[in-house]
Parts: C-alpha cells; structure tokens; sequence
C-alpha cells in the first residue's frame, strides 16, 4: 500500500518520496512512541524490566553467576555487543559447572515478544501457557527486557487495559 | 523515483523535516499513528488531498508493514 502511496504522490508533483517498508508495525515493535486513541493501552514493552542481568556468550558461568545472584534474579540473557538475543540462563544452567562458557550452556533461541503486545494478551498468553516471564524483544531481536506475570498483573488491574481491537504485534 | 526505507532512515528525515503520512484507512489511523503523522487513506489520495503537504519537504509514506 505504502509503495503505490509513494509513486502516486510523485506523480502528483512531490520531488522526494519515500516509503517506510516496516510500517506501524515494525515502528510499534522497536517500542518507539506512537500516537492516537490506543497509545495509552498498556503495552508490555512498558512494564518489561530493563534491569534483568545480561551477559556475554565467552563469559565463564561462575562469573555470571556471580553477578546474577548479587542482583537478586534468576535468570540472565546471553546477549551479543549490541543486545541481541542469544539464548538464555535459567538456574539450572546458573549452577552448573562454572568453568563452561555462557555459551556452551544456554538455552537457545528463547520465544520473545514485541513491546507492543497489549497487557491484557499477554497476560491471557502467559496464563495459557504457563508462563511466568516474557522476554521482550524488538523486532530485530534487540533486548528491551524482561515481563514478569506478577507485575502484568498489577498494571492490568490498577487500569483499562483491554485488548487491542487488532491483535496488533501478535502473536510472532 | 520513490525509494524504501527503514526505520532508522525514517527518524533520521523526520528530524531533518520531513512529513510522515499514513495511507491506511482513517479509522486505523485514529487508533494508533506515528508522532505526527497526517492522515491521508491511499482510496482518497489526489491533487486535493495532498495539498495538505507541502511540496518543498521529503513526505514519507507508510502503512501498516510490507503490504
């Protein structure tokens, strides 16, 4: 649609056109601000825990560990120079043998979810599913952070948070 | 000739001063739209519509995603 919008505004006289492949959706995903009558259904990129403990995948466990525990979390995301998702570490892996790489252990590929996705979805996904956390990913598999069910719950009770009438960002 | 451009591209010529303008149909754009953006459904794009932009200014269209 944005393609043929482009050639016909050129033909319409405008020198310099451009089309935004991506569109709202891939604009929503990287969790960048949006506007109208939706923008304040509450959005799990809004609630995700930037604070969630990361590391790299060369970095020994016992390090990782170290690390993780002091900052009281259980989990960690393996993640590239630039934040992209690698894998992950659930305690299991965390109290392994700390000698192995990151790496060598993680577990790979983990399911992520676009900021977008709406509490209200979330929550019913999770609940289906028997999750506990969401990971939250741009589009490009940059990590925003970490949805914990618990506080989900708290946003989706203290406000209106309905679901969006087009399932927008869902599922990936 | 019109080109394809990504996100990074789009903020880059909006903060040089360029117009975004959504094509989707009014009642999409209503409910969420890029900061700015102006409405203009591709069914109604014309001579008369697209006087809302101005001609000296890049224009950047989009829709929903790669449609």
């Amino acid at each position: 649609m944005s393609p043929r919008a482009a050639w016909r505004l050129e033909t319409l006289g405008f020198e310099e056109v451009y089309w935004y492949a991506g569109g709202k959706a891939d604009w929503m995903a990287s969790g960048l601000p949006i506007e109208g009558s939706e923008a304040r259904i509450p959005r799990i990129g809004d609630h995700a825990r930037r604070d969630v403990p990361t590391c790299g995948p060369d970095e020994r466990i016992a390090d990782v560990r170290a690390r993780v525990r002091a900052a009281k979390w259980n989990t960690c995301f393996v993640v590239t120079a630039e934040r992209v998702v690698l894998g992950r570490l659930h305690n299991r892996e965390l109290d392994g043998d700390g000698a192995q790489r990151a790496s060598d252990v993680m577990r790979s590929g983990p399911s992520t979810f676009r900021p977008d996705v709406t509490v209200h979805d979330m929550l019913e996904h999770m609940r289906e599913h028997k999750l506990t956390t969401a990971p939250v990913t741009t589009s490009d598999g940059t990590l925003i952070g970490l949805a914990l069910i618990e506080e989900l719950e708290a946003a989706h009770g203290g406000v209106s948070a309905r679901t969006s009438s087009r399932r927008r960002g869902w599922p990936r | 000739m019109p080109k394809s451009i990504d996100r990074a591209e789009v903020q880059r010529l909006v903060a040089a001063g360029a117009q975004v303008v959504e094509v989707l149909p009014a009642d999409e754009y209503e409910e969420l739209h890029l900061p700015g953006a102006i409405s203009i459904p591709l069914k109604e794009l014309d001579a008369r519509t697209a006087e809302r932009l101005e001609r000296g200014r890049p224009v950047v269209a989009y829709c929903h995603d790669f449609q």
